[in-house]
């Protein structure tokens, strides 16, 4: 029931905001972001594009997604609000798509932000808009994957440090494991090199849309989503 | 007992069991709640209790065994099952963050309460539970009691046919003990509620049936009343003596304050089962009639009743309430 998803994406919203929590949490993306931004149009040859920090957002995420997501399924488990969501009348999959939502409201409120730098390019240049609504796309394909991660990595301990640690190595580990790809040889080769985030985001940054980058994507979110799911409903069977 | 074959089953346990890995939780437990009743689940901590509760509001699945809530198989029908039942946990799972209100009012979303279900029932639960000065506190403000209280709230907010409570008194202050007592009685009125306990004395104050449970098995059921009888008139010694055993028989339960003889084994050297009341003890005339009766006392051993035992251990002594 859609009813039981979207109360608890209003809940989690609510905890969101109303502590400083992801005020803080736009704030070091912004901050962040803003230097790439800054670092794209001083040098010499400045570009009217966003390609520079959305490309040094890849690395943000890998940070960034868990300490936004560590708490949403940790704390219910610290505090035993799980053990009465999962004895109400709620499916397992409500619970993870309710919370996950609310992150991903949150990733959003954050890129709506970024627009700022887009209305500067607009303001001072003319920049391609093309392209950096593809960087767009390919930004939130990318954060609602890493959010995935993180959200899978708080449905393992009560503990949200352990939470945002585990999420951390994945994603570290997803983003450099192309690097690998070289050292190996044939399919094993190519399986890592696909298995890599960043690397199918690296055409959305050029402003090229590939479809199988998009499958990946929310092939890949969905199996995360899918999988916490599966997490929380093994927790009946232990 | 007081179970009338019409009134339908609200709570069924089958068989149930529980492993964690090789450490046994409950075993084969096997009971019945009425709709209307409140039971008491009453054991020793570690006992099996909170696993019992677990498992029958679907947090855990049993290792083997059924459980059927208002009729609904909760295996196969969980989330059938699982609309049926209100359910306080052993520590009050609260979101701090929220406010009572509205902490009350995402709880009955959860529970598939409609917007106008939940606004009418809120007042009344609120009322219930008298918790009107603090409706809109952040919860993490309140008081253990309090919290206690919403998390009761929460229990009843969406009229459940089934109230299951895991220890609901336990670590808030005696007049509160008091008040969550009462309370559980008046909601006993319309809900059927099973309770879990270590205190003896909770349970004859509102319950009106008992499950005992102890090391994860059910060793009696009955009403409180019963219970305490049965342990009142269960003092018993057992006696071997070599003489007449008719006469031996007869002799014994002339003995002041003995209720009951039975003999096993016969010939001259008998066992006799002497019972007698426990606010007499006739041992050493029992020592007394056999030597001047001239027959050989062989062995005298008071049996100590399993139930008292468990009881005992059961018990923890409660002052002052």
């Amino acid at each position: 029931m859609l009813r039981n998803t979207l109360a608890i994406t209003w809940k989690e919203t609510k905890t969101y905001f109303s502590s400083p929590y992801a005020f803080i949490i736009a704030g070091v993306f912004l901050a962040l972001t803003g230097y790439f931004f800054v670092q794209s149009i001083s040098g010499p040859l400045p570009e009217a594009s966003i390609r520079n920090w959305a490309l040094g957002s890849t690395i943000i995420f890998v940070l960034w997604s868990p300490v936004l997501t560590m708490r949403l399924l940790a704390e219910e488990q610290k505090l035993g609000t799980l053990e009465l969501l999962m004895t109400a009348p709620v499916r397992d999959s409500e619970i993870v798509m309710g919370k996950y939502l609310a992150a991903l409201l949150v990733l959003l409120s954050t890129m709506v932000l970024t627009l700022f730098y887009v209305g500067m390019l607009m303001f001072f240049g003319d920049p391609d808009l093309a392209p950096i609504f593809v960087g767009y796309l390919g930004l939130l394909l990318y954060g609602a994957a890493t959010l995935a991660v993180g959200l899978l990595a708080s449905s393992f301990s009560p503990n949200q440090i352990v939470s945002a640690v585990v999420g951390f190595g994945v994603l570290l580990l997803l983003t450099l494991i192309a690097q690998a790809a070289p050292l190996t040889q044939g399919l094993t080769s190519q399986l890592l090199q696909q298995i890599s985030l960043t690397d199918h985001f690296l055409d959305f940054a050029r402003g090229i849309i590939d479809s199988h980058n998009i499958v990946y994507f929310v092939v890949f979110t969905a199996l995360m989503l899918f999988l916490t799911s599966r997490n929380l409903e093994s927790r009946r069977w232990r | 007992m007081a179970i009338q074959p019409e009134r339908e089953v609200m709570i069924e346990a089958q068989g149930l069991t529980k492993y964690y890995g090789d450490f046994m939780g409950v075993e084969n437990l096997n009971f019945k709640v009425m709709k209307g009743e409140v039971v008491g689940l009453l054991g020793p901590n570690g006992s099996g209790k909170t696993t019992t509760m677990r498992m029958l509001t679907g947090f855990m699945p049993p290792s083997s065994g059924t459980i059927k809530i208002a009729g609904h198989d909760m295996q196969a029908e969980s989330l059938e099952g699982r609309r049926a039942i209100g359910y306080l946990p052993e520590t009050v799972p609260l979101y701090t963050d929220m406010t009572v209100e509205d902490y009350l009012g995402f709880m009955g979303v959860m529970r598939g309460m409609s917007a106008d279900r939940i606004k009418r029932r809120l007042g009344e639960v609120i009322e219930l539970t008298k918790l009107g000065a603090y409706q809109h506190s952040h919860i993490a403000k309140l008081s253990k009691g309090y919290r206690q209280r919403v998390g009761i709230a929460q229990a009843i907010m969406h009229e459940p046919q089934v109230l299951i409570m895991d220890e609901p008194t336990v670590g808030i202050d005696p007049i509160q003990v008091v008040e969550t007592r009462q309370l559980i009685k008046t909601l006993g009125e319309e809900h059927t509620i099973l309770l879990s306990t270590h205190i003896l004395p909770e349970v004859s104050m509102v319950c009106e049936r008992v499950l005992i449970i102890h090391e994860g098995q059910l060793v009696a059921e009955d009403t409180p009343s019963n219970l305490a009888h049965r342990l009142r008139a269960s003092d018993r010694v057992e006696v071997e003596v070599r003489g007449p055993s008719g006469e031996v028989t007869t002799a014994l339960r002339t003995i002041q304050g003995v209720t009951n003889v039975t003999r096993t084994g016969g010939g001259d050297l008998a066992t006799y089962m002497v019972e007698f009341r426990s606010d007499v003890d006739p041992r050493e005339q029992i020592g007394k009639l056999v030597i001047t009766k001239g027959w050989g006392l062989r062995k005298m051993n008071p049996l100590a009743m399993s139930l008292e035992e468990i009881f005992l251990r059961l018990t923890v002594r409660e002052e002052g309430i």
